[in-house]
């Protein structure tokens, strides 16, 4: 089993897909599953406190906007705590919105430095044949993260 | 029986992911406002973006942009529009702009835009929530255009604290000094107001307190009306300016921080409170006059006679500012043209900074002390190509509001 990073970060199809090959989602219900768990009430919705920010330095320099570093200390550690990641570009809305279009290039550029991770890069389908080849895709790139493992 | 919340609908990109969600709803909450977010479908904001014209990238601003077409199309209902973005962010700035444009040209709903760091406090937010609720909840009372009866404004500033005496639509008494203990300034600027118009204070017949110190003033004193400065100012500058109808902007460079109000009919739409630096405040303008040795009340007259452009000086940070002003006197500038350049990086920043976030509509009204500070003014007026307009009484543009405004309890008593 392989600790799968997903962007967009929020998708629920990717999640699934990921969960049905055996592997662990890293997305964004995982890091607001435990901010919202968390027994105080900081800063509904998510209970983020100016602390986050603070901690989101570390993805992040501090002339970036706070909600840039905010989500950072969401998405940062999952990132450096993933084995695998899975990019979909373009993607429409619908399939999984991620707020904040600064943030999403900074994820992005951060999983693709983490070298000698695998890292599925694939674009959106906008047909149903691109649909089939984009679920196949995942599939065989989830599918041989198993193989990885097993050897 | 308590009044209904009013209805402040949020939108916004990032407060909930910097910590400062909470902030928004403490200061919603303190002066009986309640927030909300205008619930949209996936259909609604692939609709709105598209027929908005602004291609965000971001998702959240996608969602804000859909809110705001909600709004304005009636779908859903909110008493005042709160705008929240993160600070330094280019895109949040553009789209924050142009909502804000588009609100206030399509709807009568107020709005207030606000760029917040993850510092930003509740206190912070608590003037323009307040300037919120008073516009969605008191139209009638600022519809006001007359003063009647004999009332008093006290204006409690983070400088000086004014006081003005009205008597059937007319300035009898006024008070002015600096503000040091809020209560002693208070009761010293009455005296001399009283004086002034040769009454008591039993001949008061309404009261009213704005400024930072208005809360304690009206607590103690029994005050009829405790109003923010941001619809106060507006009402005072209209009615002085003698501009109660159609379309105005008024500009109020503080001690502390600055306002620029876009005003309808005497009613603020959009505003914005708080510069970048106290270099763009009247502390710097200050501090320019200490250091050049002239008083504050002559440095305006000595400015106009100086050539701004001759001193560079920094328009960002009092400090580098400051050491910009220090270095012309040593390098041998006038201090003419010195005191000329602090107007003009006064102005600049308060341009850049502020006006860009509020329609600029003429007539501009230059209120507060610092309107009194002639070099500032035609600096501003250089920078926005208008002849700007600075009423009579314009310092005492608080005291006189509220005296305007409290007038109207009169009548309830």
């Amino acid at each position: 089993m392989a600790k799968v990073f997903i962007f967009p970060a929020t998708s629920l199809v990717l999640s699934d897909m990921v969960e049905r090959w055996g592997h662990e989602a890293l997305g964004a219900a995982t890091g607001i599953r435990e901010r919202i768990q968390t027994a105080s009430l900081d800063s509904p919705p998510l209970q983020m406190t100016p602390e986050d920010p603070k901690k989101g330095l570390k993805y992040a320099a501090v002339e970036v906007p706070c909600g840039v570093r905010g989500r950072m200390s969401l998405y940062g550690p999952m990132i450096e705590e993933a084995d695998a990641a899975i990019i979909i570009n373009d993607a429409d809305l619908s399939f999984g919105c991620m707020g904040c279009a600064r943030t999403n290039e900074l994820v992005m550029f951060m999983v693709r430095q983490r070298k000698g991770m695998p890292v599925l890069d694939i674009k959106y389908p906008q047909t149903d044949d691109e649909g089939v080849a984009f679920v196949t895709q995942i599939k065989e790139f989830l599918t041989g993260l198993e193989g990885e493992s097993d050897e | 029986m308590s009044e209904q919340p009013v209805r402040v609908a949020q939108l916004s990109c990032g407060p909930e992911h910097s910590g400062v969600q909470k902030e928004i709803y403490d200061a919603a909450a303190a002066v009986n406002a309640e927030m909300f977010f205008p619930d949209v479908t996936l259909a609604d904001i692939r609709r709105s973006y598209d027929a908005f014209g602004l291609e965000a990238r971001s998702g959240d601003l996608k969602l804000a942009i859909a809110r705001a077409m909600a709004l304005v199309e009636g779908k859903v209902e909110a008493d005042a529009v709160f705008i929240a973005t993160c600070f330094r962010c280019a895109e949040a700035a553009i789209v924050r702009n142009e909502l804000r444009r588009y609100i206030h040209e399509h709807s009568d709903l107020p709005v207030v835009s606000y760029s917040f760091t993850e510092r930003t406090t509740s206190g912070t937010l608590l003037t323009r929530m307040e300037a919120l609720t008073t516009i969605a909840r008191r139209r009638a009372l600022l519809a006001r255009e007359v003063q009647t009866g004999t009332t008093m404004g006290i204006d409690s500033g983070s400088a000086t604290t004014k006081a003005v005496i009205m008597q059937d639509n007319k300035i009898i008494g006024t008070g002015w000094m600096p503000t040091t203990e809020v209560m002693d300034s208070a009761n010293g600027v009455i005296e001399a107001a009283l004086k002034e118009a040769g009454l008591e204070m039993a001949d008061i017949e309404a009261l009213g307190t704005t400024g930072y110190g208005r809360y304690l003033i009206g607590k103690k004193l029994g005050a009829d009306l405790i109003q923010e400065e941001l619809t106060v100012n507006s009402k005072g500058a209209v009615y002085l300016a003698d501009r109660q109808r159609g379309e105005a902007t008024v500009i109020d460079i503080g001690g502390m921080d600055n306002k620029a109000i876009s005003v309808q009919d005497g009613i603020p739409g959009t505003f914005t409170m708080g510069g970048i630096c106290a270099g763009a405040s009247g502390r710097f303008l200050e501090m320019t006059a200490k250091r050049i040795g002239v008083d504050i009340t002559d440095l305006g007259q000595i400015a106009m006679k100086g050539i701004s452009k001759t001193v560079p000086m920094n328009s960002y940070c009092i400090v580098f500012g400051t050491q910009s002003l220090v270095n012309a006197l040593a390098e041998g500038n006038s201090k003419e043209d010195v005191a000329a350049a602090a107007c003009r990086s006064v102005a600049e920043q308060v341009f850049e900074q502020q006006l860009q976030e509020v329609d600029i509509k003429e007539p501009v009204i230059m209120v507060g002390g610092t309107s009194l500070i002639e070099g500032l003014v035609h600096e501003m007026g250089e920078l926005l190509q208008t002849n700007i307009l600075v009423p009579h009484h314009s310092q005492y543009i608080g005291a006189v509001g509220s005296a305007l405004l409290a007038s109207g309890f009169i009548e309830e008593k």
